[in-house]
């Protein structure tokens, strides 16, 4: 079927750092034009209504092909970490990667080694083949120097990004908190904040001397961030990501033991919180995920300490980060840089940003409707949100993927 | 000795105000005088259960109390079994070990079915910090918190402030060091709360390796060298090593723990000549302490505090279930 070319009229177009008055044009699937001056005959018009229109968000890391979730969270594309299945082998990818059809992107990020085992590579050439996008090492890393070593440089050849869990497992070991008063006092196993920072450390020699690129999926702490930071300023292919969890809660949301805050890396002091918020609006971390996770009762309502890690994050990571720029910590152009542009680079995806030949995966974002976070209200199938309660503003109402309208 | 620190009803905020919970989970959420209310009440208990032979009193007959213990114990499981039997009341144990825990039955489930069972209170021990709280947020009737991983013990630490406050004359303004295994341990967290709040110095003697971090939030002050740490203290309190922390993890041996941490004769000598030791049991004789010191029938409090774990566990079962049994001003 052939698509109608599409006019996005009245909009507020997230194409520079503030929203600018204009219409966007898409004729077979991409983005035609911006503002353009002739419309061609049969184009179908839709009126944004003063709305923001904003390239679909492209969220880097989810545990769950979760389609209510990111339809209601503005996701067009999901990059599917690797540890269900684990997607360790071409098979797997290619069907992984076929599960959000027809209405989804799902990119899969191949296992870096074997069953995730961190021993042996896995065949990540085969893999890219299959449609793997990059490769991850899932919810840990790779103890193994030496064999970390070598999923670096392997992976660098054929042009893939390695996707990066940074604690170190010496240190984390048993732990469910990171050391501090609040773990302390509920009596729970915690590993210094350090263990991330020395994780971050002994990778970017790595990186250093190899000159793979590489994606820290989390950096949480402001030892961490340092040396993200100091990485960049030498010129290494490094990027860094984070979750809302971490931007906005401290270990202070454990507190009653709720296992909705259990996450990995775990939720840190107000000071490394405060850290990540520097660290967002100086340009050091380069991508905003939800890290979306959904974990049942059966999973969540244990103690703490036997509780699995993880949040469902999809429907609350738009909402969340136009906070952050409310809070006046990042502009909207720099909220969909960390959440679309940024990711589509990495991902290697011609999407991402509202520029003429971009795939048309597109949100309408009303920035101003208010609403409240509910966990028994969620459109993921688990409700395990830390920001339960929280009154939150802005939504995505309408998406499309390549052209085609989805909601 | 005693009747001088009990303080008259009148001092206490009326009926139910005096203890404004309706569970026992922990330390954390009392004040200083429900803490002390509890304690009064205890007294009472210890002159019952040292009057004769009949060391009943009936006020919770026909109530049921469930000692849920899903992480072994026989010392507490026993003192709460006693407690509950001298007050009247039909107590009823259940072992992990015998239960369905081991079935695969979630907690939650087992917490429902104990609920369904219409028990008037439930005891529960367990090896996860916060698993009582998740029982107590799910029945409807009170609970109390026989130990939680790491986190809470809290009867123990009513009992050890009623052994202090009767060796002592009083519980604040002491000079308290807890030494050992601080990192791993609920009573711990739960003399610290305690006996911080009650307004004593207290000090946590460990190597480091067993010390929790953040101490300093605690108001606790930290040491590691164990003569220093025990230094002019009117209270030394040893903790239990577990067999399993001295297999090189967090010490290379239980003979190099003894050398540096063990509480001998000569260490005790540091402490202010009336000082009193006190273990919750079950000791590691030879290892943490020595047989003399803890054989010491005038410094040694270790029975003294096995005989306060019922007064200070009945005084709980009847504060906690006055609500139940309609007493005047408990709503």
């Amino acid at each position: 079927m052939e698509l109608k070319p599409l006019h996005i009229v009245n909009a507020q177009l997230i194409d520079g750092d503030t929203p600018r008055s204009g219409s966007l044009l898409v004729a077979a699937g991409r983005i035609a034009a911006l503002d353009p001056a002739e419309i061609p005959e049969g184009t179908e018009t839709v009126d944004a209504k003063g709305q923001w229109l904003a390239p679909g968000i492209i969220d880097l890391g989810v545990f769950a092909t979760d389609k209510p979730a990111f339809h209601f969270g503005g996701i067009t594309r999901a990059a599917l970490m690797p540890d269900s299945g684990p997607l360790d082998g071409a098979g797997l990818v290619e069907r992984a990667a076929k599960g959000g059809k027809p209405d989804l992107w799902v990119h899969p990020l191949a296992a870096a080694t074997k069953r995730l085992e961190g021993k042996e590579l896995a065949e990540i050439g085969l893999m890219k083949q299959a449609g793997a996008r990059a490769i991850a090492t899932g919810r840990t890393r790779i103890a193994d120097t030496g064999v970390m070593r070598r999923v670096l440089s392997y992976a660098a050849s054929l042009g893939l990004v390695t996707i990066i869990h940074a604690e170190d497992e010496g240190l984390t070991a048993g732990a469910v908190a990171t050391d501090g008063e609040m773990a302390t006092r509920l009596g729970l196993a915690s590993a210094p904040a350090i263990a991330e920072a020395m994780a971050i450390a002994r990778d970017l020699a790595l990186v250093e001397e190899t000159g793979a690129p590489v994606h820290f999926r989390q950096v949480t702490t402001a030892r961490g961030l340092d040396l993200i930071r100091a990485a960049k300023a030498k010129g290494l292919p490094v990027l860094c990501g984070i979750t809302p969890a971490h931007l906005l809660l401290s270990d202070t949301a454990t507190g009653d033991f709720r296992t909705f805050a259990r996450l990995s890396p775990p939720l840190r002091s107000e000071d490394d919180r405060l850290a990540c918020l520097a660290a967002i609006a100086d340009g050091t971390i380069d991508i905003l995920a939800s890290g979306h996770d959904p974990r049942g009762p059966e999973d969540k309502r244990l103690p703490f300490a036997e509780a699995l890690p993880g949040m469902a994050g999809a429907e609350t990571l738009l909402a969340l980060g136009l906070g952050l720029m409310r809070d006046g910590h990042i502009s909207p152009g720099r909220l969909f840089e960390l959440l679309a542009a940024t990711p589509a680079c990495l991902l290697g995806v011609d999407a991402g940003k509202l520029a003429v030949g971009k795939e048309a995966d597109l949100i309408l974002v009303n920035d101003g409707t208010p609403w409240q976070v509910d966990a028994k209200k969620m459109a993921a199938w688990a409700g395990n949100t830390p920001f339960d309660g929280m009154p939150v503003q802005g939504r995505a109402t309408a998406m499309w993927k390549g052209g085609q309208r989805i909601r | 000795m005693t009747s001088s620190t009990i303080r008259p009803a009148s001092d206490y905020p009326p009926g139910g105000d005096a203890f404004r919970h309706r569970h026992l989970l922990g330390i954390a959420p009392l004040t200083p005088w429900e803490i002390s209310y509890v304690l009064d009440a205890a007294e009472e208990w210890v002159e019952l259960n040292r009057s004769g032979a009949a060391k009943h009193d009936d006020r919770l007959a026909g109530l049921t109390i469930i000692n849920a213990f899903f992480e072994n114990s026989t010392r507490t499981l026993l003192s709460f079994e006693i407690a509950g039997k001298r007050l009247g009341a039909d107590v009823v144990n259940m072992h992990a070990a015998q239960s369905s825990v081991k079935k695969g039955e979630t907690l939650i489930d087992t917490a429902m079915t104990l609920n369904a069972m219409r028990a008037d209170a439930i005891v529960i021990r367990h090896a996860s910090s916060g698993a009582v709280q998740l029982i107590a947020d799910k029945v409807d009737c009170p609970v109390l918190n026989a130990g939680d991983g790491r986190h809470e013990h809290p009867t123990q630490a009513l009992l050890d402030a009623l052994t202090i406050r009767r060796r002592k004359g009083r519980v604040e303004g002491l000079t308290i060091a807890i030494c050992g295994d601080v990192l791993h341990s609920r009573v711990a967290r739960s003399n610290i709360l305690a006996l911080t709040l009650l307004g004593n110095e207290v000090r946590v003697v460990a190597p480091p390796t067993l010390t929790p971090p953040a101490m300093e939030r605690m108001h606790v002050t930290t040491f590691t060298d164990m003569d220093e740490g025990v230094r002019d203290a009117d209270v030394v309190m040893m903790l239990r090593l577990q067999n399993e922390r001295m297999d090189g993890a967090y010490l290379p041996s239980a003979r190099e723990y003894h050398a540096l941490y063990g509480l001998t004769p000569k260490r005790l000598e540091k402490a202010k000549p009336d000082a009193i030791v006190m273990h919750p049991g079950p000791m590691n004789r030879g290892v943490e302490i020595d047989s003399s010191v803890a054989d010491d029938l005038v410094r040694s409090t270790i029975t003294e505090q096995v005989e306060m774990g019922v007064a200070v566990r009945m005084a709980c079962l009847d504060i906690l279930t006055r609500r139940k049994r309609g007493v005047a001003g408990w709503n």
